[in-house]
């Protein structure tokens, strides 16, 4: 156990420290000396990546409070501290990557005051903010419970539900609209990632990626922190999991023969590859795995089919970023260290905060809590009212 | 009146007179070297291309429905009723959208600043708000750059191609692409040769993306309504089941009492 923990601790302060100097040089030396961007190619990984997949990935977030406190699925309520955490977080660092690429960060607030309505950036923006205020009144019941602040904690509990429904409304709008921003390049992207319906694809793998997501970080959770693992829940996500990913290739596998680009996939070349990796691992792979019962029902088995479908879905988003816009602009872009080396740092930090978060906060309370905070949402005044009148 | 700039090429010399003075009036370095370059860029807002004894200028087209001014979240960049596309470098994030969505990637960024400004011909607004010409039409010795109200000058362009169908491309560029801009083109040889794709949407551009943006008044009560309705419902299963679990237990109370 001991040399492990040397080893990623070793590795954790490597990558802050390269972290640190790439941040040092985007900030004195601007853009130009710290990344590969050029006029030909203006976005790099620092918004496929850190935006577009972080965005993704943090999806978890809005698909299981709305399974939990929409749809009434109490089962899965142990897990959902845990992944209102990691959305939380997530959003918190896509913000932060967005300070590395804006050109002038300092003016990161301008969208509040400027606007314009017909800009898909500007409505990403604003919903981006507002959901990211959202996750942290619905996080916010955590580390109030921590420090037993009840005044606070009662008026976040009363208003949970319009919260959990706005967000779930904030979610859907911007988790499309990451789509719809490529919209506006029909004739720039290669045809396979081109589609009218790239708001529809970016949501479904949204939702995929949520699932998969929570089922991964769970998992991670029981086996580093020695948590106790709800396997029928995951079981329950990993089902859900198989009909959202057939939608999704549904949708792909229409779209493409609508569109009439269907002899693009069997046509050797550099961007026929990158897209049979995606989709054997957001699509093929997972799909078979999960479709087998023993697997489905096996922890180990869960886990890599969710890890594929996060692979799968993270090359989808950087194709329809960077490999469809190669083809369009006849340049290629691969990522300078120093923007690998921030990107890294943020991933990093963000699995250090989780386990600080998880360390010391109540984020799997026992089943006994999560049960009369249960009660406390998801009553009505009068008839918790009568309930404790009831237990007099 | 909006305006317009008619390039015809047929009539261009190569003198590039026209970078000069665009050089000038936006403040940009010029010199014999810039002047080899053939492709805009943050310190060349309009580039005279050779190929062979033909030539072609490149420039914002200052289109009528800007794809870029659509998408700049934090509206830096405008039309103007006049015609130019203007940007306002004290709003601007730096997002680079707009150099994303421009369908003729036209605007340059500055790379190496760190108060980076975006970068492209706004068809001198200053000089053009006043009644004059742009600097680069005002210096052309030949007319092969002309300034005027834009739908005199296309119908020009039409005419001049109509006059002489031999010595034109039948196409003035400009007319219809992304729904037409502020800059038209007549060339000899084919616009591609020049970079110039003809294959470009004639609709605006803006289209792609307000369609879908439309759409979000409507999503937002009825999404709303919709989870609201699903919530209502799925947990009046629980209401019902404490009320039933209350009234028995209220009724044995009742009964132990009596
Ligand atoms: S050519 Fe490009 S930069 Fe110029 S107005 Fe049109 S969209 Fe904007
Ligand atoms: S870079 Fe500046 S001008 Fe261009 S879209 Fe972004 S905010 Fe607008």
């Amino acid at each position: 156990m001991r040399p492990r923990l040397t080893f990623w601790k070793l590795t954790f302060l490597f990558l802050m420290a390269a972290g640190v100097y790439a941040t040092v040089l985007r900030f004195t030396r601007g853009l130009g000396a710290s990344t590969n961007l050029s006029d030909q190619f203006p976005w790099g990984i620092w918004i496929s990546f850190d935006v577009l997949c972080g965005v993704m990935l943090a999806a978890g977030g809005f698909t299981l409070t709305a399974t939990v406190h929409i749809f009434n699925i109490k089962r899965m309520h142990s897990i959902i501290r845990p992944t209102i955490l990691t959305a939380f977080l997530g959003y918190v660092l896509v913000c932060l990557a967005l300070m590395y690429d804006l050109g002038k960060p300092y003016n990161i607030w301008h969208p509040l005051i400027m606007w314009n309505p017909h800009s898909v950036m500007f409505e990403v923006a604003y919903c981006v903010m507002l959901y990211t205020t959202v996750l942290a009144l619905e996080f916010s019941p955590i580390v109030l419970e921590r420090f037993k602040l009840e005044k606070p904690l009662k008026v976040v509990r009363a208003i949970l539900i319009p919260l959990v429904i706005l967000g779930v409304l904030l979610s859907t709008l911007h988790q499309s609209s990451l789509g719809t921003l490529f919209l506006i390049v029909p004739e720039k992207m290669y045809p396979l990632w081109y589609s009218p319906i790239l708001p529809l694809f970016f949501f479904v793998s949204a939702i995929a990626v949520g699932l998969a997501m929570t089922i991964f970080e769970s998992s991670l959770s029981a086996k580093h922190f020695g948590l106790h693992l709800e396997l029928s829940v995951l079981q329950e996500l990993g089902r859900v999991l198989i009909v959202v990913l057939g939608m999704y290739a549904i949708l792909r596998v229409e779209d493409l023969a609508n569109r009439g680009v269907f002899r693009l996939i069997f046509q050797p070349g550099y961007q026929t590859y990158l897209f049979w990796i995606e989709v054997s691992l957001a699509l093929i792979l997972p799909l078979a795995l999960l479709l087998q019962r023993r697997v489905r029902n096996h922890p180990q088995g869960l886990y890599w089919a969710a890890v594929s479908v996060v692979l799968g879905f993270i090359t989808n988003r950087m194709n329809v970023s960077i490999t469809a816009l190669e083809a369009g602009t006849g340049v290629r872009y691969f990522p300078k260290w120093s923007e690998l080396a921030v990107t890294a740092m943020i991933i990093a930090g963000g699995f250090a905060m989780f386990g600080i978060a998880v360390k010391y906060l109540p984020m799997f309370p026992k089943e006994a809590v999560s049960e009369t905070e249960l009660g406390a949402n998801a009553l009505p005044a009068l008839a918790r009212a009568g309930l404790e009148h009831a237990g007099d | 009146m909006s305006k317009a700039l008619l390039y015809d090429s047929t009539m261009c010399i190569g003198c590039k007179q026209c970078e000069q003075a665009c050089a000038e009036q936006n403040k940009l370095p010029y010199d014999d070297n810039i002047a080899g370059e053939q492709f805009q860029s943050e310190h060349k807002f309009t580039a005279v291309l050779t190929r062979g004894d033909k030539f072609m200028r490149r420039l914002c087209m200052n289109c009528q429905e800007p794809a870029c001014a659509s998408v700049c979240p934090v509206g830096a960049i405008k039309k103007t009723a006049l015609g130019p596309v203007t940007y306002d470098a004290s709003k601007c994030m730096g997002c680079r959208y707009c150099m994303v969505a421009c369908p003729f990637s036209v605007p340059k960024y500055e790379w190496g600043k760190l108060a980076p400004k975006v970068r492209k011909c706004t068809m001198c607004p200053d000089r053009v708000a006043t009644g004059k010409q742009t600097a680069c039409a005002e210096i052309c010795p030949t007319g092969a750059t002309k300034f005027g109200d834009r739908d005199a000058l296309l119908a020009e362009a039409q005419q001049r191609i109509h006059d002489n169908p031999d010595k034109y491309v039948n196409h003035v560029y400009g007319m219809s692409e992304v729904g037409g801009t502020s800059v038209f083109l007549l060339s000899s040889v084919p616009f591609e040769t020049f970079g110039y794709r003809t294959d470009i949407s004639k609709d605006p551009m803006p289209m792609l993306t307000y369609r879908v943006l439309s759409h979000i008044p409507d999503f937002v009560p009825l999404g709303g309504m919709l989870l609201g309705g699903i919530w209502w419902i799925t947990h009046r299963r629980d209401e019902v089941a404490l009320a039933e679990a209350l009234e028995r237990e209220n009724r044995e109370k009742r009964g132990g009492k009596q």
